[in-house]
């Protein structure tokens, strides 16, 4: 057995989220520049350039890539050889979020009820994910993430006939929807299988993967590719204002389902996805 | 394509002399205000009383920034989703609004408005919210402080980078590129 102290945890916290809003994560960054290789609109064009441009300047000046700097989600992956000490962890993983939120000079974008909406002032409380795995060891991942494109994520609960055709079809929709409100080039992370409520979570820890992560599953892959291709074909592009870069990736993850159904959740997210990960 | 470069406040000539689609650069003072601000903007007109914010020719910025670090005027402040915005923004378009500034497209309510009263609506890159930041001069709470980062902010801008989205002859940037009616 090993003990750790949560102030520990607190600490990691508040780096994560401040690296997190900070500097753009390198995958993002590769595709960025990848996509401004491809475009050859000139709006595009500039586009892209002024989002490379803008995330060097904030890792550099230790400005937030953007002024949504997000609810934040904490997924802790906890060895259950673990022993934790000096508190209550959520408590801990709480005020790890307010002190990143103040020294970082993060935007406070939490309101405590969301029919009253007053600010908390704190950027807390965050969502805590847990997951209990074997080992001695505590992986955290931390990923504030903004309502611009937050609010365009979507569910369908399809019936399990359904074709590989129909789920494209609704994640086009859902795209389509989006469309230039939710800052494209956006990344997408669908959640397959599982529940109404695990698909949209499984959605969500899509987006934590680097986007050029290899499914293990060859027809995951496939409709990665294909979804991908069918999302650039839109033509929305940066900004919505037109090209091919209406998508920097796609990643799924899945789970067993019912008989019954197969439920297909969509998180968009977009070119400003952020998180950072650490293991103590 | 070289940038128009315009200054506030912005007079009926200057704004009908912009097209969709052309690259401003704007300086002057712009007024940020988004979806808490809004709301209240809009309960004071639906119970008759006056607004405490002179509209006329004035430029609403949809934005929230982040705190400024000691020494800086102001931190990332890049646009937020104008649809939100959208119920709220006739009434003040009428009101004399001369123009805002924000991001993704608007419901055919606001465009007809925009048409009717000569108004303007710029798009801002969004995400970008540290290089916006190199633009603004200083900031200034001046209205619903207790909302935080949802106050009204009085920003000087120099040179901040947009491009016309809708003109005040209703023309629609994303006219092109399949937009969806609302």
């Amino acid at each position: 057995m090993r003990t750790l102290d949560v102030a520990k945890i607190k600490e990691a916290v508040t780096e994560l989220c401040l690296k997190a809003n900070f500097e753009l994560r390198q995958d993002i960054l590769r595709a960025l520049k990848v996509a401004l290789k491809k475009e050859s609109k000139i709006g595009a064009r500039n586009i892209l350039k002024a989002i490379i441009e803008n995330a060097k300047l904030a890792k550099r000046k230790r400005i937030a890539i953007c002024q949504d700097t997000g609810f934040v989600s904490v997924f802790l992956e906890i060895g259950s050889s673990v022993i934790l000490t000096g508190g209550d962890l959520a408590t801990a993983v709480n005020k790890g979020v307010e002190e990143a939120y103040k020294k970082g000079y993060l935007r406070k974008s939490v309101v405590d009820d969301a029919l009253l909406r007053k600010n908390t002032g704190t950027n807390a409380p965050c969502i805590i994910h847990i997951n209990l795995v074997e080992g001695d060891r505590i992986g955290i991942i931390v990923s504030p993430k903004g309502f611009g494109s937050e609010n365009k994520g979507a569910i369908k609960m399809f019936k399990p006939t359904a074709t590989e055709r129909d789920i494209i079809n609704f994640i086009l929709e859902v795209v389509k929807n989006a469309g230039p409100d939710a800052c494209p080039p956006f990344v997408l992370g669908l959640g397959i299988g599982g529940t109404f409520d695990h698909a949209v979570h499984l959605s969500k820890k899509a987006l934590l993967r680097p986007i050029e992560f290899r499914h293990k599953k060859k027809h995951f892959r496939l409709l990665k590719k294909d979804l991908l291709k069918a999302v650039n074909s839109l033509g929305i592009g940066p900004m919505g204002l037109g090209g091919k870069t209406t998508a920097l990736g796609v990643n799924v993850e899945e789970f067993p389902t019912h008989i019954a159904g197969l439920p297909v959740a969509v998180s968009i997210s977009c070119h400003a996805t952020r998180s950072a990960e650490r293991t103590i | 394509m070289i940038p128009i470069n315009i200054t506030t406040p912005l007079t009926e000539k200057v704004r009908k002399s912009l097209k969709a689609g052309d690259e401003i650069l704007l300086s002057g003072t712009i007024l940020t205000a988004r979806d808490a601000a809004h709301k209240r903007l809009h309960d004071l007109l639906s119970k008759g009383k006056s607004l405490p914010v002179n509209l006329k020719g004035t430029v609403i910025y949809y934005a929230g920034p982040t705190p400024p670090r000691p020494g800086r005027p102001i931190g990332s402040c890049g646009p937020t989703t104008s649809s939100r915005m959208d119920p709220f923004t006739p009434e003040l378009i009428k009101l004399g609004l001369g123009a805002m500034i924000g991001k993704g497209d608007r419901s055919d309510e606001v465009i007809q408005a925009i048409k009717k009263h000569k108004c303007v609506y710029f798009l801002a890159i969004g995400g970008i919210g540290a290089l916006l930041s190199t633009k603004v001069k200083s900031a200034r709470a001046i209205l619903y402080k207790d909302l935080g980062p949802e106050a009204v902010y009085k920003l000087e801008v120099k040179d901040f980078p947009l491009i016309v989205g809708i003109d005040s002859k209703g023309r629609n940037i994303y006219a092109k590129s399949g937009r969806k009616k609302k």
